[in-house]
């Protein structure tokens, strides 16, 4: 079987997901497009080569819907021969995209394939796409659904973070990413999104707020106190699932979660041969991808299970990894999983993650990958484990190795 | 003998008058609909009539809903399956079954003659749901009257297009929480959502409805019949209102049933799904999750004793036949602490004068002084007020019990005070007077010594707050006799609350059953089972309270005293439970409960709320091999180890019925209300699983799970507890 190589990974700055927000004039159409067409000239490729492009997207209605991966392909003028699909893993879909493509290379399916996403949260918002999971009463009732934020709130009480773990926690997102920043750290992997007229109208994740202490978040209130304890009362519905817990502690903010934001990404995935054809080098090969189900009501447990799971296949176990990076949804989603999995700090989102710099769900996971990647390369390491939660109580994880 | 009167006037209107011949109240029964298809089949026929008008005969009000007694051959399952079609399933037989009341309605809102509803008082339920399907309604204007679809409060749903009528008249928000909570709306309500059409005086309805047919001979289409249909608040789940509904409705659904009961999310979906439809489709989802509630013994047994037994029990089913009528005209109430107040309170709120009697005038003034508080709490017509409180007479001395015709006696919980205080009363009244005791645990035939014709004694066990608590557990002692059964009976009667009747025993029924449930959650702490899971299960198996947080407001203290009476009482008889040393503990460390603001939990001062103490496993368990119980083992413990004791109360005759037991676990101490009590769910589970657990139990856990042999006997011969009741009566 071939091996999946990753030749380029791309992403747009993070524009803030809010009306203010300097992306959000642009489409999302837009964004796609600006990120395959950065991968085709920065590779020199000739896009005939890519049989498919696979975009993650978590709205896929409006301006997102009717199939925004072939829009995109036809929008960048990559042949018109190449596929575009657009799929739903939540959270995980950008890493889910790569890892469909890295699947298609290895089974010889194609030469090429492109794995992204893309998520314009202040233009489609949040939830738009409606859905039975939490709106059929029947579905809702016997998955017990409570919103993600509540799940965040029971795993830290379930597990015994404070409110004062989970802020030092996002402070200390923010001081990464700044510093990340500053050195450059994500120049290689960064392009600027254009506007209508060529302009670059952001260059630079917005969402990042460098002065971030534990003083300031202090003063935010919890963001699921109201629904979870008054109504429609969420908080019950978690002790339905979890009776063992007496009472949930609403540790979670705008401050410690992941921000909402606008932006995309793409990996360009191809076998050996096409390297060789384009005279490219391959960055990484990706080693395995794996996803998982777990129990849905606290929804956000995944990552463990699923890295489990990588892990023994790949016959590995977590001293084999140099780096990981663990989507920052909440924070106390990233502290569990060090937790869980005995690892340290020092070797864990060591760049920041989606609290300093914000989560376009579609594109996410694909962002991250290219990160790590870059850290990689950066620091002479080898091995990168890149995982996400996902709504319903799923998983998604990546292994890769520097080449 | 019709149910249904017709009188075709001159301008062609044809009104149908609902009187159901015998019954206080029009109810729909099979003669009803049998009629009114006969009714609709006419009005379509026969072209001298131009429009309609349904009214009732009954000045009781329109009509109550389906005849719940009725319904017996519907629910659990039992189809009767006199519909067509001989190869379908019995759920496709149920479905066609419980369809028909929806196409009769469905029939009449599409005759094609203008039809409207003259409602002149009460309609609920089914009631309610023959008025949506007319074209225009017209409502009493008295605010007293009752409109609403209380199904879901018996475990049941509107189903005769309530589900879907009743939101596409006011929107699927607002309708959601009448349908969910069963709340009724009063006519000003119901004309402000768009219910009802327009308000008169109970006496011009029919006039008003004449007059609008008369002025509309061509609508006879309903709104959501015609194409500019616009559902009031939209609709469809791509809405964000409609998405935002139910995404609300179905964690408050969740939350409220602890997920332990049917109907409240069956409704929830025939809205959701029935809303999006056009309403030929949405009738027929809702009759599809309506046989579906229905098919399942819950709503059965719901239905039993929330609604037939319960008011079997206060029209007097165990009242002593022979004996005529003997209404308490005066009280003696022996004490004017929180229970004699409160039977004071609701004794003269029933037009009956009550002598409240205390050691010293002032506690019986601060008796009466309770219900004067209580009353301005309620803001009450001071007129009102004032006559109330004049039938209410503190005193403190015993002369003044002359002419009382029932005594009740709610002194301190001791045998030697409460003989003494026994022959006092008698001196002044005589021992042909009846005597009830409140005790709560004291058996009553010993008490029975201090009055000189026990025959005359007998227990009348009140539950605290009393004007709130819905059950009296009348208890009748070895010498007891039929008189004194009556007259506390008629006493319950005029107070307006739900009688059981007991025979003699420690703790008689209630008491003895409801502390298994504390005992059993003592248990579980002991072996090291964390607080906050047992607290959550009981919570989550349908019990008002968890079973330590309910010890802390009984209080620790007086955990102990009983526990001491009852081995003092009992001797070698006595069996030790594995929950006393943790309330001998307890107390050792000051820890009453909350009335010393430390108990199995801390009660820090307001609004901070209540909180497990956090030392309470450290100081009281002992991990073992339970320890890691999960909640499924948790929650078997906890509601075996009070049905075993159920069981046991019949098996030795301190139950005579299982009503008595249903009725005196859900009212008495909150007993899963959706099982329709512990007989019914045993029943339900099958006597030959509940014994097989059990024995599994006994073998973990101890002898205090071992089935009495009745039960034994009665799941080797497959029998229920109901079954065996209704044998005995035939017998």
């Amino acid at each position: 079987m071939a091996e999946a190589l990753i030749y380029d990974a791309v992403r747009t700055p993070r524009g803030k997901g809010r009306k203010d927000g300097k992306l959000h004039e642009i489409t999302p159409i837009q964004l796609a497009t600006q990120v395959l067409e950065a991968v085709r000239d920065r590779t020199g490729i000739d896009t005939a080569d890519v049989d498919d492009v696979v975009l993650g997207c978590v709205a896929p209605v409006g301006e997102q819907g009717s199939d925004i991966a072939r829009t995109a392909v036809l929008n960048a003028d990559y042949a018109e021969t190449t596929a575009g699909v657009q799929i739903n893993r939540f959270c995980a879909s950008g890493l889910e995209a790569v890892n469909m493509a890295a699947a298609k290379v290895i089974s010889g399916e194609a030469m090429f394939a492109i794995g992204g996403g893309v998520e314009s949260m202040s233009r489609v918002p949040m939830g738009a796409d409606g859905g039975a999971w939490p709106m059929d009463p029947a579905v809702a009732y016997k998955t017990y659904f409570m919103p993600q934020g509540i799940g965040a709130d029971l795993i830290a009480t379930k597990y015994g973070f404070s409110r004062n773990d989970v802020d030092a926690y996002a402070v200390e997102s923010q001081k990464r990413a700044a510093r990340a920043w500053s050195e450059g750290r994500f120049k290689n992997s960064v392009v600027g999104v254009r506007d209508v007229i060529g302009e670059i109208v952001l260059d630079r994740d917005e969402h990042m707020r460098p002065g971030t202490d534990m003083q300031s978040l202090g003063g935010l209130n919890p963001a699921f106190e109201a629904i979870g304890e008054g109504m429609p009362g969420f908080d019950a519905i978690a002790l339905q699932k979890y009776p063992e817990v007496e009472k949930i502690f609403h540790v979670h903010h705008g401050g410690n979660s992941s921000g909402i934001v606008d932006g995309a990404a793409a990996v360009l995935v191809g076998n050996r041969d096409m390297g060789a054809k384009y005279g490219i080098k391959p960055r990484a090969k990706i080693l395995g991808m794996a996803s998982i189900g777990s129990e849905p009501a606290i929804m956000l447990t995944g990552p463990t299970p699923v890295t489990e799971k990588l892990l023994k296949r790949l016959g590995m176990t977590v001293a084999d990894i140099d780096l990981f990076e663990l989507n920052e949804a909440f924070a106390s989603v990233v502290l569990r999983y060090m937790q869980a999995l005995n690892i340290d700090h020092d070797k864990i989102n060591v760049n920041g993650g989606a609290i300093a710099m914000g989560h376009p769900l579609g594109a996410t996971g694909a962002m991250i990958l290219g990160t790590v990647l870059d850290e990689l390369e950066r620091t002479g390491k080898s091995t990168a484990l890149v995982t996400l939660c996902v709504g319903a109580g799923m998983g998604t994880a990546t292994v890769i190795e520097r080449i | 003998m019709t149910t249904l009167h017709h009188d075709l006037d001159a301008d062609g209107i044809l009104t149908l008058t609902i009187d159901l011949p015998g019954q206080s109240m029009n109810v729909i029964n099979a003669d009803f609909t049998t009629d009114l298809a006969a009714a609709i089949e006419t009005i379509k026929s026969d072209a001298a009539i131009l429009g309609v008008v349904i009214t009732s005969g009954k000045a009781s009000g329109f009509m109550a809903g389906a005849d719940l007694k009725g319904m017996g051959g519907l629910v659990g399952g039992t189809s009767a399956g006199t519909g067509p079609g001989g190869g379908k399933s019995p759920m496709a037989k149920l479905f066609d079954n419980v369809f028909r009341l929806n196409q009769l309605f469905r029939s009449l809102e599409t005759c094609g003659k203008p039809v409207a509803a003259a409602i002149n008082g009460l309609a609920l339920g089914g009631g309610l749901e023959l008025t949506l399907a007319c074209h225009y309604r017209v409502c009493s204007d008295n605010p007293k009257v009752q409109l609403g679809l209380p199904e879901v409060l018996v475990g049941l749903f509107p189903g005769a297009g309530g589900t879907q009528r009743l939101p596409r008249l006011m929107g699927v928000q607002p309708a959601l929480m009448y349908l969910l909570q069963g709340k009724f709306m009063s006519p000003q309500e119901a004309l402000g959502f768009g219910v009802v059409h327009a308000l008169a005086p109970a006496a011009d309805v029919v006039a008003a409805a004449k007059a609008w047919v008369k002025a509309n001979p061509t609508k006879f289409t309903q709104p959501w019949d015609e194409k500019s249909f616009k559902f009031p608040g939209g609709v469809g789940a791509m809405n964000p209102g409609f998405a935002q509904t139910f995404v609300a409705g179905n964690a408050i659904t969740a939350k409220q049933t602890n997920h332990n009961m049917n109907a409240p999310i069956a409704i929830m979906s025939a809205v959701y799904e029935g809303t999006q439809l056009p309403f030929d489709t949405a009738i027929r989802i809702e009759s599809k999750y309506f046989a579906k509630v229905v098919a399942d013994p819950q709503a059965g047994n719901m239905i039993r004793s929330l609604f037939v037994s319960k008011q079997a029990a206060e029209k007097g089913a165990r009242r002593p036949k022979n004996v005529p009528p003997m209404p308490p005209k005066k009280i003696a109430m022996l004490g004017a602490g929180l229970m004699g107040a409160g039977v004071a309170m609701v004794a003269a709120q029933a037009g009956i004068e009550v002598v409240l009697l205390d050691r010293d005038m002032a506690a019986a003034e601060k008796g009466k002084q309770y219900t004067a508080d209580r009353l301005a709490k309620k803001r009450t017509d001071p007129a009102k007020m004032e006559a109330l409180l004049a039938r209410i007479h503190p005193t403190a001395d015993y002369a003044d019990l002359a002419g009382c015709d029932l005594i009740i006696e709610a002194v301190f919980e001791e045998r030697g005070i409460k003989a003494e205080v026994t022959k006092k009363v008698e001196a002044v009244v005589g021992a042909g007077t009846i005597f009830g005791s409140n005790t709560s645990t004291l058996p009553i035939t010993g008490l029975a010594e201090a009055w000189s014709k026990p025959a005359n004694f007998i227990g009348i066990h009140f539950f605290s707050p009393v004007e709130k608590m819905p059950l009296v557990e009348i208890i009748v002692g070895k010498e007891t006799g039929p008189e004194a059964i009556a007259k506390a009976l008629d006493f319950v009667a005029a107070i307006r609350k739900t009688p059981i009747v007991v025979n003699d025993s420690r703790g008689f029924y209630t008491s003895r059953c409801f502390g298994t449930y504390v005992q059993e959650g003592l248990a579980l702490l002991a072996e090291g089972v964390g607080p906050a899971l047992i607290e959550n299960v009981g919570k989550h198996m349908g019990m008002p309270v968890g079973p330590l947080a309910v010890n802390d407001e009984v209080g620790l203290d007086l955990s102990l005293k009983v526990a001491k009476q009852t081995r003092a009482d009992l001797g070698d008889a006595y069996k030790s439970s594995p929950s006393e040393e943790v309330i001998a503990t307890m107390n050792e460390l000051g820890r009453f409960g909350r009335k010393n603001g430390k108990g199995f939990y801390v009660y820090p001062e307001a609004p901070a709320k209540k909180y497990l103490w956090p030392e309470l496993s450290a100081t009281v368990a002992t991990p073992g091999e339970h320890s890691d119980a999960t909640p499924e083992a948790i929650r078997e413990r906890l509601l075996y180890r009070q049905m075993v004791e159920c069981a046991r109360c019949f098996a030795e005759g301190v139950l005579e019925t299982p009503e008595d037991g249903d009725l005196g676990a859900i009212f008495g101490w909150g007993f899963a209300p959706f099982t329709g009590g512990p007989f019914s769910h045993m029943d339900t589970l099958g006597l030959a699983n509940v014994v097989a657990i059990l024995d599994g139990l006994t073998q973990r856990h101890g002898d205090r799970f071992t089935p009495p042999q009745l039960l034994r006997d009665m799941a080797a011969k497959g029998e229920t507890f109901y079954g065996r009741a209704a044998a005995k009566l035939a017998a």
